[in-house]
């Protein structure tokens, strides 16, 4: 018999370990696509679990995440840009980025703190598609945002004067950009977990999921909602915006179609279809929503192997297979792909001593 | 005008969410499916059939009534009825998953070309009462008020309809009182996905066109016009579609003039959702809508 | 536990041994697969569009015309450096989002494409030339518009269609001069190409010494416009331009008839397709609009492209299939002129060659914009576009206003 401890941590170590050799090891098997992937499922990955702490924790049905993604993202792009040829540092932009975004939200959060449900749900679509249209507006009378044209040429993130965007020796290793990205996410990201799970466990979070689950009955025991939804706006908020910084300068151009609805409903299903409120499943749940449709991509030669030949073109197929494995994983999975413990007991209970009424 | 479209559309919403508590995301698509259907009806029935434009657009319309109750049967039997005990958002991501499902099996259908909707009715603008109108528009507009005015009578005067409400009320309830839920249930969606496919069928004439990405919009469109009236409120629906259509009309076209040219006509879309914010800042269940105790 | 743990240690040292073997081949794969002799190569192409979504139908136009193009290259069988080569597309779907367009690019990077026809969009091209620019892999744009697409300083970004200064000055100096229009109103949809056309429009009318009367805006998914074009109305305009694409051209036009605006009407490319004949009916009759490029049914090889595209896809060419093709034979061509299908010596041909192509001859500047790209003008009469005129092309040395000696040519943007 082993000490189950010592297991833990060689599994940890292990676990670790795997995640710094995964881009070097996705490069070799996959391809460098998959690379840029990965990055992709990171930075996503940050944003569904700021939205799992307005959505997951507090109960507020966002449909406008996407703002604070925006607002993060065109910070970093206005500051670091020849646009208004401003080079500010990352690491001051960062935060400033982060601070900005929970502003809005609790400019946001605060009209909206009487409003429950889809009316919640349609008035943050609301802020959603205000804040995007003034970012395609705001090129005239003065050239603030530079309207639907976007910006480009956004300078990459500088550490130490060693720019992300370019390869970086060392130690007789060539580190890609991608890979560099990847560190950096990884990092973010990281860092996103350990204070969404602390959340979860702390004062605060319990006091979140007690609004989730009874708004009178939370108030009624001295939480003070108001100020525990605006703080989950805002801190949800501030998630979005640090990833917006970052998305920035991974891509070096930003412009307002990129921060439309879609991407408001796409990252909520990640965090619905990952298990609200839980933040690995909502991790898995980013992971799962960014790969499978560049999976899909490939589904050429899998026809030629099944069938002989290529009946539907893959691009054809694509999103329609991606709508059908929404479908199937919310109907074999309804608590999500990885639900919290807590959720998956109360769903056992619902159905077990005869529930409201049988399901078929 | 667009008001009476997106009010025949909220009412499907608004319906589905009365009785399941369920955002039925794509009911957009069921509409764009009654477009495509009738346009597909009447290429096919116009030259075998040669019937005179107005009974033909009749027969299309039926075709495509029949096509999308269909579909809508089919959309709760197949994804909403398996996830009717499941968490109110796993439901959502099913709807939204539907609604690409739908999508893009209708690009594959009919191709992925923008499809332009024959003129069949006669189109000559006269003016009535110091306003420009078309016959296209009074039908439009007769069309819903009649389509609002059975519906009202299905809801508040048929057995049907008290058992729609009972449902609505308590499933539970209702079935203990010998009400069948689960055929109410695909009642509402047949009704439900009959008004889309007339909705359908009207927003392709009117602006003599449709495609398979149409529905996203014109969705969101009535969700937000159902939730504006007070979702899962029949008259709601309505007062919400008009009042959408009014608002976005005003915004478009005057909205200049309000803020002395410092705003133009981009902001129509902020405009609309400020006044959308500001009721339901001040009437936080709709302008309709009776306060209903729900959580995410 | 315990054979988790192993099966994760084997996988891990395998990780591993990858990880060191693939640091050394890390530096920038040059791509040597054409010395190679066999007797008949493959050549990788790749075409990213969005193929879903709103603009499913423009994207699939870019892929069939590209498509016919190498159909037809594989018939001629082209032989160069002793190898018979065999083209082959790589068709991606961008969706229009610039995040997806970067991994497109990357895959098409994985993939050893030789050069990229694409994307269509320029806020996808945009963030995708900087992944083709590192790869040096040459990127021919059959439609995106945008000024600042080849501003980058990259030297693997080009285009076949005249961009929206070049297109936008001709359409307002024309409305002002040949229609005689002195009080122009301009709306457009918001989008990359149409606000970036119509603003050059406006700018174009003003210094022609026009008057813009009134300046409105839509979106790209609107149907209605009568509220914009009643509030238009009163301010008497001579002549409406539309920056926007067809879809929405069609029933504006419908619609400022039924209200009875009496002005002229005018469209950039987005609108100049069979399309919006067939959406707009009767309306269209009398609408202008442009067109870069020489009309197809005048150019060698135009009419018969047509008929090509239509027996092979069954469906009307929408708007960039021409374009698409066009981008495509010049890559061709420049593997041709190169003896190689090297992406780096490919790339320099394709600076250089020029060829011509059923939208006009195909030859870059310094920046990869098309140079003297000319732009062609129609008006619908009887149910059909007709050729108006035809402003600048042929003539390389046109173009004052784009002062090419700004460019910053020859930065090697590695």
């Amino acid at each position: 018999m082993r000490d189950p401890r010592r297991l833990r941590l060689v599994g940890l170590a292990l676990g670790l370990l795997a995640l710094l050799l995964a881009p070097f090891l996705v490069d070799a098997l996959l391809g460098r696509a998959w690379v840029r992937v990965l990055d992709l499922v990171l930075l996503y990955a940050m944003l569904a679990l700021g939205l799992n702490i307005v959505v997951g924790y507090a109960g507020l049905l966002d449909l406008g995440f996407v703002a604070f993604f925006a607002v993060g993202a065109y910070l970093y792009a206005l500051c670091a840009s020849p646009h208004f040829g401003l080079h500010l540092p990352f690491w001051l932009l960062l935060p400033a980025a982060a601070l900005l975004a929970a502003g809005v939200g609790v400019l946001l959060g605060a009209p909206t703190l009487r409003l429950r449900g889809d009316y919640l749900a349609i008035v943050t679509l609301g802020f959603g598609e205000i804040i995007r249209i003034f970012l395609n507006n705001l090129n005239a009378p003065v050239n603030l945002t530079n309207g639907p044209q976007g910006i480009t040429m956004i300078r990459p993130i500088e550490i130490a004067g060693v720019s992300m965007a370019r390869p970086v020796e060392l130690a007789g290793l060539t580190v890609p950009s991608l890979h560099l990205y990847y560190y950096l996410f990884l990092g973010f990201a990281a860092l996103a977990l350990v204070v969404s799970s602390r959340l979860e466990d702390s004062r605060i979070g319990r006091a979140w999921i007690a609004i989730r689950e009874d708004e009178v009955a939370a108030r009624a025991c001295g939480v003070n909602t108001r100020d525990l939804k605006l703080l989950a706006f805002a801190l949800g908020a501030s998630f979005g915006g640090v990833a917006g910084a970052l998305y920035a300068s991974f891509q070096g151009f930003v412009s307002p179609e990129s921060f439309g609805l879609t991407e408001s409903v796409m990252i909520l299903c990640m965090v619905v279809l990952g298990g609200m409120g839980h933040v690995r499943g909502v991790v898995l749940g980013a992971a799962l929503l960014v790969a499978l449709p560049e999976a899909l991509r490939y589904t050429g030669p899998l026809q030629r192997a099944l069938l002989g030949s290529v009946y539907i073109e893959p691009s054809d197929l694509r999103l329609l297979l991606f709508g059908l494995a929404l479908v199937l994983v919310a109907r074999w999975r309804p608590a999500g792909l990885w639900p919290s413990p807590v959720r998956r007991r109360e769903l056992a209970e619902r159905h077990a001593p005869g529930g409201p009424e049988s399901a078929q | 005008m667009l008001g009476s479209i997106y009010a025949l559309v909220a009412l499907g919403y608004t319906m589905v969410y009365g009785i399941l508590g369920l955002i039925n995301f794509a009911h957009g698509e069921v509409v764009m499916v009654g477009a495509l259907v009738a346009i597909t009806a009447i290429g096919v029935l116009g030259p075998a059939t040669g019937l005179p434009g107005p009974l033909l657009l009749l027969v299309a319309l039926g075709v495509s009534v029949l096509a999308c109750m269909l579909l809508g049967a089919l959309l709760e039997r197949v994804a909403y009825r398996p996830l009717r005990e499941a968490p109110r958002l796993t439901a959502l991501i099913t709807a939204i998953g539907m609604s690409i499902v739908i999508q893009n099996l209708a690009m594959l259908a009919w191709g992925r070309q923008y499809l332009s909707f024959p003129a069949l009715l006669p189109n000559e603008p006269m003016i009535l009462l110091g306003a420009t109108v078309t016959g296209t528009q009074l039908i439009i507009v007769a069309l819903t008020a009649l389509a609002m005015v059975v519906l009202m009578g299905l809801v508040n005067r048929t057995r049907l309809g008290r058992a729609m409400r009972a449902t609505a009320q308590s499933p539970a309830l209702a079935s203990l009182m010998g009400v069948n839920v689960d055929r109410i249930v695909v009642v509402t969606f047949l009704v439900g996905s009959a008004l889309a496919a007339l909705a359908g069928v009207m927003v392709a004439g009117y602006y003599g066109q449709a495609h398979y990405h149409m529905g996203f919009m014109l969705g969101l469109k009535a969700f937000t016009a159902a939730v504006l009236g007070g979702i899962g409120n029949i008259p709601g629906a309505m007062v919400g579609g008009l009042a959408l259509g009014v608002i976005e009309s005003l915004g478009a076209g005057y909205i200049g003039a309000l803020t002395g040219g410092f705003l133009g006509s981009h902001y129509q879309d902020v405009f609309a959702f400020a006044v959308l914010v500001l009721v339901l800042v001040f009437r936080p269940s709709g302008l309709l809508g009776e306060r209903v105790a729900d959580r995410a | 536990m315990m054979p988790t743990t192993r099966r994760t240690t084997i996988a891990l040292l395998a990780a591993a041994l990858v990880a060191a073997g693939c640091g050394k081949q890390e530096p920038p794969k040059p791509a040597a697969d054409a010395p190679k002799p066999p007797p008949e190569l493959t050549v990788r192409i790749g075409m990213a569009a969005p193929l879903t979504g709103p603009q499913g139908h423009l994207g699939k136009d870019v892929e069939n015309g590209a498509r016919l193009a190498i159909e037809e290259a594989n018939a001629a069988n082209i032989v160069v450096g002793g190898n018979r080569l065999r083209f082959e597309l790589v068709a991606e779907d961008d969706e229009a989002s610039g995040t997806k367009a970067t991994v497109v690019a990357q895959s098409f990077v994985d993939r050893k494409v030789v050069a990229v026809i694409g994307h269509m969009n320029s806020g996808a091209s945009i963030p995708a030339s900087k992944i083709y620019s590192d790869a040096g892999i040459a990127q021919v744009s059959p439609s995106a518009t945008a000024i600042s697409y080849t501003a980058q300083g990259f030297r693997t970004t080009f285009r076949v269609m005249a961009n929206d200064s070049q297109q936008g000055r001709v359409l307002g100096e024309y409305a002002v001069r040949q229609l005689g229009a002195k009080r122009v109103a301009i709306i457009d949809d918001r989008t990359a190409y149409g606000q970036g056309l119509a603003d050059e429009v406006e700018r174009a009318v003003k210094a022609a010494g026009g008057q813009v009367v009134g300046r409105e805006y839509t979106t790209d998914k609107a149907t209605d416009f009568r509220s914009i074009l009643t509030s238009l109305r009163a301010r008497k305009p001579d002549l409406v331009f539309f920056g926007g694409m067809d879809a929405q051209f069609g029933p504006m036009v419908e619609q400022a008839r039924t209200l009875r605006l009496q002005a002229q009407l005018m469209g950039g490319d987005g609108v100049q397709s069979a399309q919006f004949i067939k959406l707009a009916g009767a309306a269209a009759d009398g609408v202008v609009a442009s067109s870069p490029g020489l009309p197809l049914d005048k150019m060698p090889g135009g009419a018969a492209f047509a008929d090509k595209f239509k027996a092979k896809f069954n469906t009307d060419i929408q708007i960039y299939a021409p374009f698409a093709y066009d981008a495509t034979w010049a890559v061709i061509e420049a593997i041709k002129a190169a003896g190689s299908a090297e992406p780096a010596r490919l790339l320099e041909a394709l600076g250089k060659r020029e060829h011509r192509g059923v939208t006009g001859v195909i030859a870059f500047d310094e920046k990869g914009d098309i140079r003297g790209g000319g732009v062609t003008l129609y008006s619908v009469k009887g149910g059909a576009w007709q050729t108006l005129e035809t402003i600048g092309g042929a003539a390389p040395a046109e173009a004052p206003a784009p002062a090419p000696a700004a460019a910053p040519a020859p930065a090697p943007a590695k």
